[in-house]
C-alpha cells in the first residue's frame, strides 16, 4: 500500500506510532503528482519539491499534524507562492500575506503540496473557464470535475493530495465533491475567516474542507475555524471540536425533504441514489418527511443578482494599476482600465461584472438588487421554519453526475443550472455537505446534500459519518482513470 | 458687486479628516507625511483578499461631532461602498455610508451682522480618504501616494442655507472651532485636514424654486472659497442676464486666474452604483454609549466666552478672539492658571503672538511654546526681573527655540538690573556725558528726561528697570 492512498487520520496515527516519516509522506504524494498531474491537470503551481524540504524540518513535538500534507485552492494568498485565481490577470502575482486559514495550517506544520485550478476568480461549475487548463475528473477523464474548486476535487479523488481547502460562493465545494465522489463541506457563513481569499461574492464566500471521509472533514474543519478579528463578517463565539461528532447514531434525527429539489431538472438516477440513501436514514432510526420550501425556485435569480453584484465591485480592484495584469495597449488612463481588463479577464467573469453592474446601476437596483435582497430574507426566514421542525435537510448536491467537458462551457445558462441545489444554502448562509451516495449506470459519482442549522456543523457531521459508516463507498467504489467511453 | 435683485443660495459639503491614530479599516498610522507608501499595509492598498475592519474610535468622533452640531444619532446605521475607478483609489470604491448615516438634522449657529443664524445640517457621516496622485514630478507620468488612503473622513452636508461668501466664511470658521474643540480633527486646512465642496446657486428674490447649481470641490483656503463663491455668482448672474442658461457641473476653481472652470463633460456623469459593504456589519449604537460620548464633550466656546467676561472681566470682543481658536483658547487658559494675570495673558495674545502668526502666517495650533511657558514669562513681568521690551525678545525666542522663560533670560543675560547701586552708577554716568539734557530739562524741555532714560536703557541694553531709573533721573535733576 502506498502512502498516498491514505486519508490523514491514517498518516496521523503511523506518523504517531512513528511507522513513517512526514518527509516520506511528501515523497509519495510527490510522485503521484508526477504519475497523475499529467493526465488530471490539478495543479496551478506545484510546491511538492519544497514540500520534501519542509517535511525534513517538521517538529512532530508541536503539533499531531506536523508534516501532513494538504492543497489549497488558488484563491487562498499564500506568502511567496503565488496566487492566481486561475486568470490571467493574477497570473504573476505572489501575495504580501498569507490568509488566515494558511496561517492556521503554518502554525499545525501543515504543508503545502501546490496551489489548485479552479473556475477563474471562483465563477463556474466546471473548471473549465481556468485561464489556464482544464482539470479532468479521476472518474472519467472526458468530463468536469466540477468546480470552481474542480483542482481541489479532483486532487483529493485521485490522491494527489490527501485534502485539500476549497472555497463555496454557490456550491463550489459541495458541487464539485459530489461530482469526484468525495466529501465537502461549506462550513456556516462566519465559521471561517475569509481573510486572505480572494473575493468573489463577499456576502456568500466560504472556505471549506475537501476530503476523502467525514472524519478527515471534522479534523480540517477543527484546523480553519474560529474568531479572526481581521475579517469582521467572522463569528465570535467558543470553538467546537468536530472530531466529537463522529457518532455512528441517528435514532430520532428528524430530516426533512425539500420537494423542490427532487422535482424538475434533477437527473432520474440521481434522485433515485439520494432516495436510496434516504431509506437507509429511516433504516438507522432516523424520522423522514417530505417538506416544501417554494422560495427556492427563485434561489437562482437572487443568487446570480446579488453575487454578480458583490463580485463587479471586488474585482474593480484590478484595474493594472498596483498589481496584476496591464495592459501594453494605452495611451491614457482610461486605455489602462479598459485594456488591462478585457485582456486580463476571461469571458466568464466579464459577464458577471456586467450583470452585476448593470443590476447596481441607478434605475435598475431597486427592481434587481433590492429585490433580490428582500427575497434573501424571505429564504432565510422559509429555511428557519424548516429547522423548527427538522435537524437538517436532504437534498442532491448537484442534478446531474460529471458531463462531457466542453458542452455546457458555452451555454451560460444551462451551466448556472449546476448550481440549482446548492445556492439556497449559500444564499441563507447555513453550513451544507456533500457526501457521496452511490453511482449511476456508468460508474460516476452522485452525491447527496446535507443541509444544516445555522454553526449546526455537528450534526451534518454526524449524519454524514453515520451514512458513511453504514455505507463505506470509498472502500467500494475508486476512481478509474479511464478515457473517453473506454 | 452682487446685484441685490438676486438671491445667493450655498450649501456646503464639508470634509474633515478626524486625528484618531489609526485609519478606518486598518491599523496603519494616520500621521501626514511620510515617504511615499510607507504608511500602508495589504489593506489600504487593497491587495486581494484584504477586509476591512471598522476603527471604533472613527464611530465615537462621528458621534462627537454630531451631539456638537444638535444631530441626532442614528441608533443603527451602516457602511456603503461608492464604485468608481480612480488611481488613488485603491479598492475602486469608496467606503462611506449612504443611506443611513450615524447623524442627521443637526444646525451650527453662526453671528451674521444681523444677528444669530441656524445653518442646518442634513447629515454628518463617516468615510475613508483616497490616496494622493504626485502628478508630472518625475517626468510624464503620475505616482499613487498610497499613504492618506484609508484616512477617516467625516463629511458634514449643510442644507442650502448660506447666502453668501460671508456666511459661508463664519460657518467654516464655526465648525472649524467646533471640531477643534471636541479634538476630532485638528483641522489643518493646508494639509488637507479640512476641506470644502461648494455648491453654489442664484435666483431672483422672491423665487420659491432653487436655480440650478454648480459644484466647487475640494476647496481648502478660507480666501479661495470666498473668492471662487464671489466670482461663481457673479458668473452665474452674468449667464443669467444674458439669457442663458445655468449647467449642473462640477467645476474647478483656479486660484491664479481667479476663474472657475469646468471639469468634466456632462456624459461623464458618475453612477456610484452605492451598495451595502457586505464586509462590514452593521453599526449598532447604544443610547448608553451616546450618552458616555455626550458627558465627555467638553466645554463649547459660547461657555468659554461666558467665563472669560464673567470671571476674567475680559470685555466681550477679546473674549470672542479668544475662543476663535480652541489651542488659542487653551494658551490663554493654561496660561492664565499660571500667571493669575488674565488680563496680560489676554494682551499677550491679542496683540504680539497674534502679531507673529500673521507673520510666519502661522496658525494658533503651531505655536511651538506652552501655556506654562507664556504664563511663566506674565510672571517675570509682573515681578519686575524682566522689562516688557525685554518679554517681546523672550517672546521671539519662544517661537524659535521654545525653552523655559527663565532660562532664556538667564541664558542671554537679559534679567532686568534693579539693583539701587547699579542704577545710579548708570543715571550718574549719562548725566556726566549729557550736561546739555540737564540745561534743557532745567530750562523746562521735559523731553529731555525721555533722552535721558533712553539713554540709560541703550548703556544697560534695556535692562535696567525703567521705573527706577526714572525715579533716579528725576530725584537727581531735581537736586
Amino acid at each position: 500500500m502506498e502512502l498516498y492512498e491514505l486519508t490523514v487520520h491514517e498518516l496521523i496515527e503511523k506518523l504517531d506510532k512513528k511507522e513513517i516519516t512526514p518527509e516520506e509522506i511528501m515523497k509519495s504524494y510527490s510522485k503521484r503528482i508526477e504519475e497523475k498531474e499529467p493526465e488530471i491537470a490539478a495543479f496551478v503551481t506545484r510546491t511538492d519539491k519544497e514540500a520534501i524540504e519542509s517535511a525534513k524540518n517538521v517538529n512532530r513535538e508541536k503539533s499531531k499534524f506536523a508534516g501532513i500534507p494538504i492543497g489549497i485552492k488558488d484563491n487562498m494568498c499564500t506568502k511567496g507562492v503565488k496566487t492566481t485565481c486561475s486568470s490571467k490577470m493574477l497570473e504573476n502575482f505572489i501575495s504580501p500575506y498569507d490568509a488566515t486559514v494558511i496561517e492556521k495550517l503554518n502554525d499545525e506544520g501543515i504543508i503545502s503540496l501546490g496551489k489548485l485550478n479552479m473556475d477563474e476568480f471562483a465563477m463556474g461549475a466546471s473548471t473549465e473557464y481556468s485561464a489556464f487548463k482544464i482539470t479532468k475528473n479521476p472518474w472519467n477523464l472526458s468530463t468536469v470535475p466540477g468546480g470552481s474548486s474542480g483542482g481541489s476535487a479532483a486532487a483529493v479523488a485521485s490522491q494527489m493530495v490527501p485534502w485539500a481547502l476549497g472555497s463555496d460562493t454557490g456550491g463550489s465545494i459541495r458541487q464539485p465533491a459530489a461530482l469526484c465522489g468525495i466529501v465537502g463541506l461549506k462550513p456556516t457563513y462566519g465559521l471561517v475567516s475569509r481573510y486572505g481569499l480572494v473575493a468573489f461574492a463577499s456576502s456568500f464566500d466560504q472556505i471549506g474542507p475537501i476530503t476523502q471521509d467525514v472524519e478527515d472533514c471534522a479534523i480540517l474543519l477543527n484546523l480553519i475555524t474560529g474568531h479572526d478579528e481581521k475579517d469582521s463578517t467572522s463569528i465570535n463565539t467558543p470553538k467546537k471540536d468536530y472530531t466529537k461528532s463522529l457518532v455512528k447514531d441517528v435514532k430520532g434525527l428528524k430530516i426533512g425533504v425539500p420537494k423542490e429539489f427532487l422535482g424538475e431538472g434533477i437527473n432520474e438516477e440521481v434522485k433515485e441514489k439520494v432516495l436510496e440513501a434516504i431509506e437507509e436514514y429511516k433504516r438507522k432510526g432516523a424520522i423522514v418527511e417530505e417538506c416544501s420550501l417554494d422560495i427556492a425556485n427563485e434561489a437562482l435569480a437572487v443568487y446570480y443578482i446579488i453575487a454578480c453584484a458583490e463580485a463587479s465591485s471586488n474585482l474593480g480592484r484590478f484595474d493594472g494599476i498596483r498589481y496584476g495584469y496591464r495592459t501594453k495597449n494605452f495611451e491614457n488612463l482610461k486605455d489602462i482600465y479598459k485594456n488591462s481588463r478585457s485582456e486580463g479577464f476571461g469571458a466568464e467573469v466579464k459577464r458577471r461584472i456586467i450583470l452585476g453592474t448593470y443590476v447596481l446601476s441607478s434605475g435598475y437596483y431597486d427592481a434587481y438588487y433590492k429585490k433580490a435582497q428582500k427575497v434573501r430574507t424571505i429564504l432565510k426566514q422559509e429555511f428557519a421554519k424548516l429547522f423548527e421542525k427538522y435537524d437538517f435537510l436532504i437534498t442532491p448536491t448537484s442534478p446531474s453526475v460529471a458531463y462531457e467537458i466542453g458542452t455546457k462551457s458555452t451555454n451560460p445558462l444551462e451551466m448556472y443550472l449546476a448550481d440549482l441545489c446548492t445556492v439556497s444554502v449559500n444564499i441563507a448562509g447555513l453550513p451544507g455537505m456533500s457526501i457521496p451516495c452511490g453511482v449511476d449506470k456508468n460508474g460516476m459519482p452522485i452525491g447527496m446534500q446535507l443541509i444544516g442549522k445555522p454553526f449546526d456543523e455537528e450534526t451534518l457531521i454526524r449524519a454524514a459519518y453515520t451514512y458513511e459508516q453504514e455505507v463505506k463507498f470509498r472502500e467500494n467504489h475508486k476512481p478509474t482513470f479511464r478515457k473517453a467511453g473506454a | 458687486m452682487i446685484r441685490d435683485d438676486y438671491e445667493v443660495v450655498i450649501g456646503l459639503e464639508v470634509h474633515s479628516e478626524l486625528s484618531t491614530k489609526t485609519k478606518i479599516f486598518c491599523s496603519c498610522p494616520t500621521e501626514f507625511g511620510g515617504e511615499p507608501n510607507t504608511h500602508c499595509c495589504p489593506i489600504c492598498m487593497a491587495m486581494p483578499g484584504t477586509l476591512p475592519v471598522l476603527n471604533k474610535k472613527v464611530v465615537e468622533y462621528a458621534i462627537k461631532a454630531g451631539l456638537a452640531t444638535n444631530c441626532t444619532i442614528a441608533k443603527n446605521s451602516k457602511n456603503d461602498r461608492k464604485n468608481y475607478f480612480y488611481p488613488d483609489l485603491p479598492k475602486s470604491y469608496q467606503i462611506s455610508q449612504f443611506d443611513m448615516p450615524l447623524c442627521t438634522n443637526g444646525y451650527v449657529e453662526i453671528d451674521t451682522a444681523n444677528g444669530p443664524k441656524k445653518i442646518r445640517l442634513v447629515r454628518i457621516h463617516i468615510e475613508e480618504d483616497a490616496g494622493k496622485l504626485n502628478h508630472d514630478e518625475y517626468g510624464s507620468g503620475s505616482l499613487v501616494d498610497l499613504n492618506r488612503a484609508g484616512v477617516p473622513l467625516i463629511e458634514i452636508v449643510s442644507q442650502p442655507d448660506l447666502r453668501s461668501a460671508e456666511e459661508v466664511d463664519l460657518y467654516l470658521k464655526k465648525l472649524k472651532s467646533i471640531l477643534e474643540y471636541i479634538e476630532v480633527s485638528d483641522c489643518k486646512m493646508q494639509q488637507g485636514s479640512l476641506r470644502a465642496d461648494v455648491n453654489v446657486s442664484v435666483r431672483k428674490k422672491g423665487d420659491e424654486k432653487l436655480g440650478t447649481r454648480t459644484e466647487m470641490k475640494n476647496m481648502n483656503s478660507f480666501r479661495s472659497i470666498t473668492r471662487a463663491i464671489e466670482y461663481e455668482v457673479e458668473r452665474q448672474i452674468e449667464v443669467l442676464e444674458a439669457g442663458g442658461t445655468i449647467e449642473q457641473e462640477t467645476l474647478r476653481w483656479d486660484e491664479v486666474s481667479g476663474k472657475t472652470f469646468s471639469m468634466r463633460d456632462k456624459e461623464d456623469a458618475q453612477d456610484y452604483r452605492y451598495f451595502p459593504e457586505p464586509d462590514l456589519a452593521v453599526i449598532n449604537i447604544s443610547e448608553e454609549m451616546i450618552e458616555d460620548i455626550r458627558k465627555s464633550l467638553p466645554e463649547m466656546p459660547e461657555s468659554r466666552k461666558e467665563r472669560y467676561i464673567t470671571e476674567f472681566k475680559l470685555p466681550e470682543y477679546d473674549s470672542n478672539i479668544l475662543i476663535s481658536s480652541k489651542y488659542l483658547s487653551d494658551l490663554f487658559e493654561g496660561a492664565t492658571k499660571k500667571c493669575n494675570n488674565p488680563k496680560a495673558v489676554s494682551n499677550w495674545i491679542m496683540t504680539d503672538i497674534t502679531k507673529i502668526l500673521n507673520e510666519k502666517e502661522q496658525e494658533p495650533n503651531e505655536i511651538p511654546f506652552t501655556a506654562e511657558q507664556l504664563g511663566e514669562l506674565v510672571i517675570l513681568i509682573d515681578k519686575g526681573t524682566i522689562s516688557s521690551s525685554i518679554a517681546k525678545k523672550v517672546l521671539d525666542e519662544l517661537f524659535e527655540n521654545p525653552r523655559s522663560p527663565e532660562q532664556i533670560i538667564k541664558e542671554k543675560g537679559w534679567i532686568q538690573i534693579s539693583d539701587e547701586g547699579a542704577i545710579k552708577e548708570v543715571v550718574q554716568k549719562i548725566l556726566e556725558a549729557n550736561p546739555n539734557s540737564i540745561a534743557d530739562y532745567k530750562a523746562g524741555k521735559d523731553r529731555a528726561l525721555g533722552y535721558l532714560v533712553g539713554q540709560a536703557m541703550k548703556e544697560t541694553k534695556g535692562k535696567a528697570n525703567p521705573q527706577m531709573l526714572n525715579k533716579m533721573f528725576l530725584e537727581e535733576l531735581n537736586k
